[in-house]
């Protein structure tokens, strides 16, 4: 038995309708010596020996946990994952990652969505908060959808720091390419002493969208109150891209008056796992409910006055408004945000303040400590949250090499993303660090000065 | 289904009464929608507009709707309440629940009352 469900006559009578003759000429496009080359797979294995040969492989690994000191963030942060957060994730009632349609059925999963969206929305000082996105850079992305619905693409200038991750910025531009935007503000080589006053120029009647991160992509801490007003004042809207474990101490974008905060929730219980599954989060204000991308659950009562929880304000997505729709994009991450849910239920608010205080204070000493090795010296002197930038008298790349022979994964190059930040070293530490690690840390960075 | 006798209509379910120049969305349409929970009127006072332009963006808790406009006119003033009260499309379509007024719209082009009927019941069948 096959599966596909076309039978030959389908299949003539569709390629008659575009013109072609037969299925070859459907891949014409794909140079010949591509089209069927020849794979010269490796005779076939029993399971038994795939298991042992897959599991040859995986001595290869080299990961966080067991084997490397992680000094490594950028927008994915080593933290540690109660073990609980696992077993529940696990439960076959949660196996169904897809969006629960069928509320009669799926309470348990709808009220785990709902409890998600009550805590984002807290952590990040907003009033809703979606089902959840892809990533921290498609949730980013999602912003710039929202406030052009909300402007009717009458607005279409997206003011951009500099200072947000290079990977959202990048993934915003290819997202949003066909919109004919102007993106302002985010210069190849921005100014080292970056602040939210430099975007204050930009801003006129045609922004949308203010796009920040906070803490930036090099790990400081700006009070964006002013540049917000400044914002509101032409009517444009302000996302700020943040990191959920720095919103455990600092004011919330929701103080600042932000209209949208987004970003990624990997820290939030997610393993690094080699870039993904990850976890977009996407909170606003009310009154831009209706033009907010993603799905929504809401509490109700049912037929028997029992609290029941259903998706909520679905005619606003795609399936239903089609290409007036917001976003294209209207799935979530529900397995992602069920551990991000538990992750911050275990915690809990003082235990959330906790785990950003041993982030901070951890990343605090080493930063005190590496800046004064000789040849060493801290970028910048803003405020910073558990990320710095190093700059270090030799290239990143030879730096990190003879770190990773010491076991240690180094910090992130900054002078991939920004030709003027050669030999910008971006560390982060959390609360995984010991102080002895940071101590060797030291030692190797004071040595490899010297090599 | 109230279809007043004293007021034009499109085949795209919009009413227009050419004594008030007041324009919205048709009880028939608003049955079609059922409980309408958003609106957004996508013009403002002073906006010059066509035949079957976009006015609103209408939401109910099992579709979503364009209304555009019946006639080719001036918009003079928009119902501000609906945003806060849009169920006022549902109760009261062709009074509370108007949506733009325009400014010396034609309506020589809109079925009147007995055409719109009978255009509404083929559609039910």
């Amino acid at each position: 038995m096959t599966y596909i469900p076309h039978s030959p006559q389908e299949r003539d009578a569709m390629l008659a309708a575009i013109g072609l003759k037969n299925l070859a000429e459907l891949f014409k496009d794909v140079p010949e010596k591509h089209r069927f080359p020849a794979l010269r797979l490796p005779p076939a294995l029993t399971e038994m020996e795939a298991a042992i040969e897959l599991g040859e492989l995986s001595l290869g690994n080299e990961n966080v946990r067991t084997d490397l000191v992680c000094f490594l963030g950028a927008g994915a942060y080593n933290h540690y994952i109660p073990a609980a957060v696992d077993h529940i994730l696990q439960r076959s009632e949660f196996y169904t990652a897809y969006t629960p349609y069928q509320p009669e059925i799926s309470q348990g999963t709808l009220q785990a969505i709902f409890e998600y969206q009550s805590l984002i929305a807290a952590l990040t000082g907003m009033e809703v908060s979606n089902a959840s996105h892809y990533d921290g850079a498609t949730a980013v992305t999602e912003a710039i959808n929202m406030a052009y619905a909300q402007f009717h693409g009458k607005r279409t200038k997206i003011v951009l720091s500099p200072a947000v991750h290079p990977q959202y910025r990048a993934v915003l531009r290819t997202y949003t390419q066909d919109l004919r935007l102007t993106i302002a503000g985010d210069l190849p080589s921005p100014d080292l002493a970056f602040a939210p006053q430099s975007l204050l120029p930009l801003l006129d009647e045609n922004t949308a969208l203010v796009i920040v991160q906070y803490p930036d992509f090099f790990g400081r801490i700006h009070d964006f109150t002013a540049l917000i007003e400044a914002a509101h004042s032409r009517s444009a809207l302000v996302c700020i891209a943040a990191n959920p474990i720095a919103l455990g101490l600092l004011k919330t974008p929701g103080e600042m008056g932000a209209d949208i905060v987004a970003g990624e929730g990997q820290p939030l219980g997610i393993p690094l796992s080699y870039g993904g599954p990850y976890l977009g989060f996407f909170a606003t204000r009310k009154q831009y409910i209706h033009k907010m991308a993603g799905r929504l659950v809401g509490e109700t009562m049912d037929n028997r006055s029992q609290r029941a929880y259903v998706l909520t304000l679905t005619a606003r997505e795609q399936h239903i408004k089609r290409e007036r729709a917001t976003s294209n994009i209207c799935t979530n991450q529900g397995l992602m945000a069920l551990a991000a849910a538990v992750y911050l239920s275990l915690l809990g608010k003082s235990g959330l303040r906790q785990v950003a205080e041993l982030c901070y204070h951890k990343a605090h000493y080493a930063a005190e400590k590496l800046g004064r090795i000789k040849g060493y010296s801290l970028c910048f002197d803003a405020p910073f949250f558990h990320e710095f930038a190093l700059c270090c008298p030799k290239p990143v790349a030879e730096i990190n090499a003879h770190l990773l022979e010491h076991g240690f994964l180094g910090g992130y190059d900054l002078g991939q993303d920004y030709p003027g930040l050669k030999n910008y070293m971006l560390l982060a530490v959390t609360e995984m660090n010991s102080k002895d690690e940071i101590d060797a840390l030291a030692e190797i960075l004071e040595e490899v000065a010297y090599v | 289904m109230n279809i007043p006798a004293n007021l034009k209509y499109s085949k795209t379910d919009e009413w227009f009464d050419p004594a008030t120049s007041k324009a919205g969305l048709t009880d028939y349409a608003q049955g079609q929608l059922s409980d309408i929970v958003f609106v957004e009127i996508l013009v403002a006072p002073g906006d010059s507009i066509q035949t079957g332009n976009p006015i609103a963006s209408v939401e109910s808790v099992k579709a979503a709707a364009e209304t555009y406009s019946p006639v080719t006119a001036e918009v003079a003033a928009i119902n501000e309440a609906l945003a806060d009260t849009p169920e006022l499309l549902n109760s009261d379509p062709y009074s509370k629940g108007w949506m733009v007024e325009l400014k010396d719209g034609d309506a020589s082009g809109l079925m009147d009352a007995a055409a719109y009927t009978m255009y509404c019941e083929e559609r039910s069948h």
